[in-house]
């Protein structure tokens, strides 16, 4: 097996066992890059003299026996973090030139445990999609099938992961922007409850959902990279003090008597069928281990998108006010006073898709229609927060599908927004909620293409989630399937 | 629910967005389609229910006013399209 291939928990082994070093393993990653980069593109900025230099640090660091379990292992992270020193563009043409002053707290604790970081993934302009396709700097392309997207918006996190252009990767989630790349990629990604991990310099998109997390080859991974990067920040006033537990007790193996809900509404007509097939079969592989299957109800489920796209982009829209062309980012050229210089540069910088929610944001905010559209929504959340609270009175983790559908073609929803916008009608419920939830390959179609299952805990209870999705890992084979390039 | 173009500019102008020739009518046709799928939360009763801003509770934070290390200038200029003095320079402001 090439070093690229590996999990974090087999590389980290070969360098705890002085087999090779971090700069070996960086250099073969980079090879792996410049192989298979043009066809897929997951990157919008590579930073390999740093990565580099990195990976020296972390062999002496090795040498010196300090290794933690993500010392000189290669990641790529979503271009929504910032880096110190290195571009940060989300990738927008507004922030094309960025480059922020300072680490977020995911990227600096990422550092601290000594981990090398390969560059910046391509993602949907501001975290605002669900294919990768609205990115300023060009589309990514599924590893599976160069034809089909690879979700978004972390698709550029999900590509990379799955091509083997890094050992494992970040993404953030607002409404399903971890966990449907990864059902798409056939990879791990996991969004932790909402508090879990600081979203400082994790540039905002909807405050009140967004949330950094995992996206690797496996359940164990994602385990070890909540580990790094979970737990308080002060400068995350919504980042909570509950202490991390110990995430690898949590792989037991074992989920006898795990009572797994499953929610009628995720279960509907016009479900493609092949994702419907692998999620039930999923679900008895799950009782052959032991679990019990409960029949569960999330009633106003049907809901969620309306929801989902007032609150967020209501919160999008007073977020995004920031980018104005006077700090930094982009600026219009010769504007005749200072709200042309506003206006022009926010429409010259900015993508379509970012101006239609900023738009709605704007009109569900203004006045006269506050009440109807964004406190009805905040109302309506109230009530799917609380299916939650009472499904979770049933059921352990609730399992469903993590997309209604496989990858779909490049360019074949761009034109429809709103088709777009239900391709994460499995997902967005959990983050109106604030729960975890975790996808992990659970099949392929006849084409070849990946399929997700959802598996959805109680707040702050990701131990559950990673032992029901790392049971089922180990009892299947879908997990080592890797995508030919 | 649909929006009428003059709607869709105000809209705009609130979001300090400058809107493209046919930009609008683009915008109104797309709003128009999502606005009336959101029309569907019309049908909830959320009588007596209060709403959520937070999954979580979110209360104020406090700290001990300490002094920090701040940016400073050069660095928090650095990223700026034009400056001047130590400064942002933008247009004219004031007449």
């Amino acid at each position: 097996m090439k070093l690229y291939e590996l999990t974090i928990h087999e590389l980290h082994e070969k360098l705890k066992n002085k087999e090779v070093s971090s700069v070996e393993a960086t250099r073969e990653v980079f090879s792996r890059i410049d192989a298979v980069e043009d066809k897929v593109r997951s990157f919008v900025t590579i930073t390999r003299d740093e990565a580099l230099k990195q990976a020296e640090d972390a062999d002496k660091r090795i040498a010196a026996g300090d290794i933690r379990p993500l010392t000189g292992i290669p990641i790529a992270v979503k271009d929504i973090f910032c880096t110190k020193g290195i571009r940060t563009t989300c990738s927008s043409k507004i922030l094309e030139t960025f480059i922020p002053p300072y680490d977020s707290t995911v990227v600096a604790k990422l550092k601290e445990e000594g981990a090398v970081i390969l560059g910046k993934t391509n993602m949907d302009e501001f975290a605002m999609g669900s294919s990768t396709e609205t990115s300023f700097f060009g589309i990514t392309r599924n590893p599976w099938d160069l034809a089909r997207v690879p979700g978004g918006s972390s698709g550029g996190s999900a590509s990379s992961v799955a091509a083997s252009e890094c050992i494992a990767s970040i993404g953030t989630d607002t409404g399903g922007s971890i966990r449907q790349p990864a059902s798409c990629c056939g990879i791990v990604g996991l969004k932790p409850t909402y508090g879990r991990v600081s979203r400082y310099g994790m540039i905002a998109f909807a405050s009140s959902l967004d949330q950094g997390g995992p996206m690797t080859k496996d359940v164990m991974d994602a385990s070890i990279m909540l580990q790094a990067i979970a737990g308080h920040d002060r400068m995350d006033s919504t980042s909570v003090g509950i202490a991390v537990p110990d995430y690898s007790k949590a792989l037991s193996g074992n989920i006898k008597g795990l009572r797994i809900g499953l929610p009628k509404e995720y279960f509907i007509e016009g479900m493609d069928r092949e994702v419907d097939e692998s999620v039930r079969k999923a679900v008895k592989d799950m009782e052959k281990l032991g679990a019990e299957v409960v029949e569960i109800t999330l009633p106003h489920t049907e809901y969620a998108v309306a929801v989902y796209y007032l609150v967020a982009t209501a919160e999008a829209s007073s977020n995004l006010a920031r980018f104005d062309g006077a700090k930094y980012g982009y600026r219009a050229k010769n504007a005749k006073d200072l709200l042309d210089m506003y206006k022009r540069s926010r429409a010259e910088g900015f993508g379509s898709e970012v101006k239609r929610r900023i738009m709605l944001g704007t009109y569900a905010l203004s006045s006269g229609y506050y009440d109807a559209y964004y406190l009805k929504a905040q109302k309506a959340r109230t009530l799917i927060k609380k299916d939650f609270d009472d499904a979770f009175k049933k059921c352990d983790v609730i399992v469903t599908p993590t997309a209604p559908t496989p990858a779909f073609k490049i360019g074949e929803k761009t034109a429809d927004p709103l088709q777009m916008y239900l391709s994460d009608i499995f997902t967005i419920s959990v983050n109106l909620a604030g729960v975890p939830a975790i996808s992990l390959p659970c099949g392929f179609t006849g084409s070849n293409l990946p399929i997700g299952l959802q598996i959805i805990g109680k707040g702050f209870d990701e131990e559950t989630v990673l032992r029901a999705a790392h049971s089922y890992e180990q009892a299947t084979e879908w997990h080592k399937k890797r995508a030919n390039l | 629910m649909t929006l009428t173009i003059k709607e869709v500019e105000h809209v705009a102008n609130l979001a300090r967005l400058d809107l493209a020739e046919g930009e609008a009518e683009r915008f109104k046709g797309q709003i128009d389609a999502i606005l009336s799928y959101v029309e569907k939360l019309k049908q909830l009763n959320t009588d007596g229910v209060e709403p959520t801003s937070h999954a979580i509770p979110v209360n104020n934070v406090f700290r001990e006013d300490n002094i920090m290390q701040p940016l400073g200038q050069e660095r928090a200029l650095a990223n700026a399209p034009d400056k001047a003095d130590g400064c942002f320079r933008v247009p004219k402001v004031v007449e």
